[in-house]
């Protein structure tokens, strides 16, 4: 027998969401346990600020750039590389539950087998893999699959339709009649994408994932190698946890986020220092991108909605947490203990109120490109607790699955297995997150590199930039990215050394898939 | 309302293409997710891969022009009107243009991508040889 892989994503969580890493409050304890059992990262940063390109990356171990899914609604192709297939050859049984999204929800034809697999009553199909063999639908035996909603035909929205029709009611409705991303505020604030959810908690999509992840479990030979991605849709707005759990945490007692500037004059000086897309979107003549509300003006956000959001954040973060706990025991009941590595991490962030902001862009600061990172080794492997401070990406989660399978990287890969601790990182390492988007003629295209020292982007030729803008902020003496290097002349040799190594990224080796088509806005 | 257009030339004869797309029961071989068409006079109702049943309502089938015109009757659209033209360039150089248009402006990028794929689809289709 060789080691299990329980592999958990949440979509949209922020770093300090979490206890471990500082956060103040949502309670965590289940993910904090594994992080101080295993390796906790505290500068992980991904690929792409929104779900496809991100998770494409999770799958492939490779940049948005290679892969060709570019942006949301651009599907990754059916026979990209997948780290399940190479598991799948490994003899590792397969799942995905809950959030794929490496094809297009807004798919009325099911066009996509995602959106076909439910009505089709299958675990999976039959489809070509990148080395032309024909095998499951991306590596998995099974997906069973969940979004944040209850409309659209995934298996959880199918569920909860058939056996709680009472409930769908209860769910914030993610897109509005234009199907936009739905700018209606909720809550006792009225901020957006805000409800207070009559479902039951039992029927929750977090409730479910755990739910349908145990059942496969269960399922199991308890001697077989395993390798489940167990892929929670919160706490991605909108932000409607069950009512009965919501008021645990009282939004009038939730702290202002410390990036967030209280006075109108000091949020609007800060974001007039950075690219002029911050400004531009804050004060609603311009979105760039669909995964923002079109109806929405962030300069309307008030204290009190980020406080309300952030609260409710915090459930969605707490739910979570519980449902792990959940997942946890049933691997230790089956004897499972000693032989499964944890990985839990998110796709990209949130800024929820940092600058005045909400949801997400191409906004490459903490509040997006830093993410929670947790590795709990298998008990076996005797790896020694450890932070690592060091830039890693999830481009690399890829190569690790295959090492901890006893597998060597494979050349489609290009992100190199995770470290263990800090001494086995290079001193100059850093990480690449990439960001194309075209909506409806507003092309913005994005660069941003971090290193163990500073945050550097650039933003290429398009319809909101010219190609010279730049930001550049210093880690250590700037945490929260207020001060923009970019145009300092003392920070000039440091500009023209990243501006290199982004080059070098440009340039890297390697087979590059033809950019897939935007067939969606998500 | 937004409108997106999309073309192919294809190596085929123009009759050959337009006997697979003028022909409302044949959808099924070339627009992807759909599985199965029921047509009863100017209406035609897929039935889709996620489940649903879609209606239509088949407003040109013009085998003199080649043109080919329906709108989706379905709540995700409050508009909709697809046209597929079909143009002889040559005896087997053909251009078939399937264009879009729909209200809410999302819906015409969201069927705009699927036919795309199906003019993929149908110049897959005539290029087969034939049994």
């Amino acid at each position: 027998m060789g080691r299990k892989i329980l592999f958990i994503t949440t979509d949209q969580q922020r770093y300090d969401t979490l206890g471990v890493n500082g956060g103040q409050v949502a309670s965590t304890p289940v993910v904090d346990a594994l992080a101080r059992e295993g390796v906790r990262y505290t500068r992980c940063q991904p690929t792409s600020v929104v779900c496809m390109p991100s998770r494409a990356s999770m799958l492939t171990g490779q940049y948005p750039s290679t892969h060709g899914a570019w942006m949301n609604g651009v599907a990754l192709r059916v026979d990209a590389p997948s780290v399940a297939a190479a598991l799948h050859d490994r003899g590792y049984a397969t799942a995905l539950v809950g959030k794929a999204h490496f094809e297009p929800f807004l798919d009325p034809f099911g066009r996509y087998v995602e959106n076909a697999l439910s009505n089709l009553g299958v675990p999976t199909v039959e489809q070509p893999w990148f080395d032309g063999r024909v095998g499951v639908h991306r590596g998995f035996d099974l997906m069973e699959l969940a979004t944040h909603g209850v409309l659209g035909p995934l298996h959880y929205a199918r569920w909860l339709r058939h056996t709680h029709p009472e409930a769908v009611e209860g769910f914030y409705p993610v897109l509005d009649a234009d199907l936009n991303v739905n700018a209606a505020g909720g809550g006792d604030t009225g901020a957006p994408q805000v409800r207070y959810n009559d479902v039951a908690r039992e029927w929750y999509h977090t409730e479910w994932v755990a739910d349908r992840t145990i059942a496969w479990l269960e399922g199991l030979d308890p001697t077989r190698d395993w390798f489940c991605w167990m892929s929670f849709p919160d706490p991605h707005h909108p932000w409607d946890p069950p009512a009965e759990a919501a008021r645990r945490v009282d939004w009038r007692d939730v702290p202002l986020p410390a990036n967030y500037p209280e006075r109108r004059e000091e949020r609007e000086r800060l974001l007039d220092a950075k690219a002029r897309h911050w400004r531009l979107w804050y004060d609603g003549r311009v979105v760039s991108n669909y995964e923002a509300p079109a109806h929405w003006v962030p300069a309307t956000l008030t204290a009190d909605q980020v406080r309300e959001v952030n609260a409710l954040n915090a459930v969605e973060v707490e739910l979570i947490d519980e449902a792990i706990g959940r997942v946890l025991t049933v691997v230790e009941a089956r004897g499972w203990g000693e032989e499964t590595d944890v990985i839990f991490t998110t796709d990209h962030g949130e800024l929820q109120g940092d600058f005045g902001l909400l949801f997400k862009g191409p906004y490459h600061v903490d509040g997006l490109v830093r993410l929670p990172l947790v590795w709990r080794p298998a008990r076996s492997a005797r790896v020694a607790p450890a932070v690592v401070t060091a830039p890693v990406s999830l481009v690399s989660l890829a190569a690790t699955f295959l090492e901890i399978a006893g597998g060597e990287r494979p050349a489609w890969a290009e992100g190199d297995a995770l470290p263990r601790d800090d001494a086995t990182t290079p001193s100059d390492a850093a990480t690449v997150t990439e960001w194309d988007s075209d909506l409806f003629g507003v092309d913005v295209h994005v660069r941003t590199i971090v290193t163990r020292s500073h945050l550097y982007s650039e933003y290429g030729p398009g319809a909101l930039h010219d190609g010279t803008e730049a930001e550049l902020y210093d880690l250590a003496e700037d945490p929260l990215q207020r001060v923009n290097l970019a145009d300092d002349p003392r920070a000039r040799a440091r500009r023209v050394e990243l501006h290199q190594r982004l080059a070098e990224h440009e340039s890297r080796p390697g087979e590059r898939a033809t950019p897939g088509r935007l067939v969606a806005p998500v | 309302m937004a409108s997106v257009r999309f073309e192919r030339r294809i190596g085929a004869p123009a009759d050959q293409v337009w006997s697979l797309v003028g022909d409302p029961s044949r959808i099924t071989e070339w627009f992807p997710g759909v599985l199965g068409a029921r047509v009863e006079g100017d209406r035609r109702t897929l039935r889709l891969a996620t489940g649903v049943e879609m209606p239509e309502r088949i407003l040109a089938a013009d085998a003199r022009t080649r043109h080919f015109a329906y709108r989706l009757e379905a709540d995700l659209v409050r508009f909709h009107l697809g046209t597929i033209d079909v143009f002889e360039l040559g005896p087997r150089d053909t251009l078939v243009v399937y264009a879009t248009t729909a209200e809410p402006d999302t819906m015409a990028l969201v069927i705009g991508g699927a036919t795309d794929e199906a003019l993929d689809a149908i110049a897959r289709q005539v290029a087969a040889p034939e049994e």
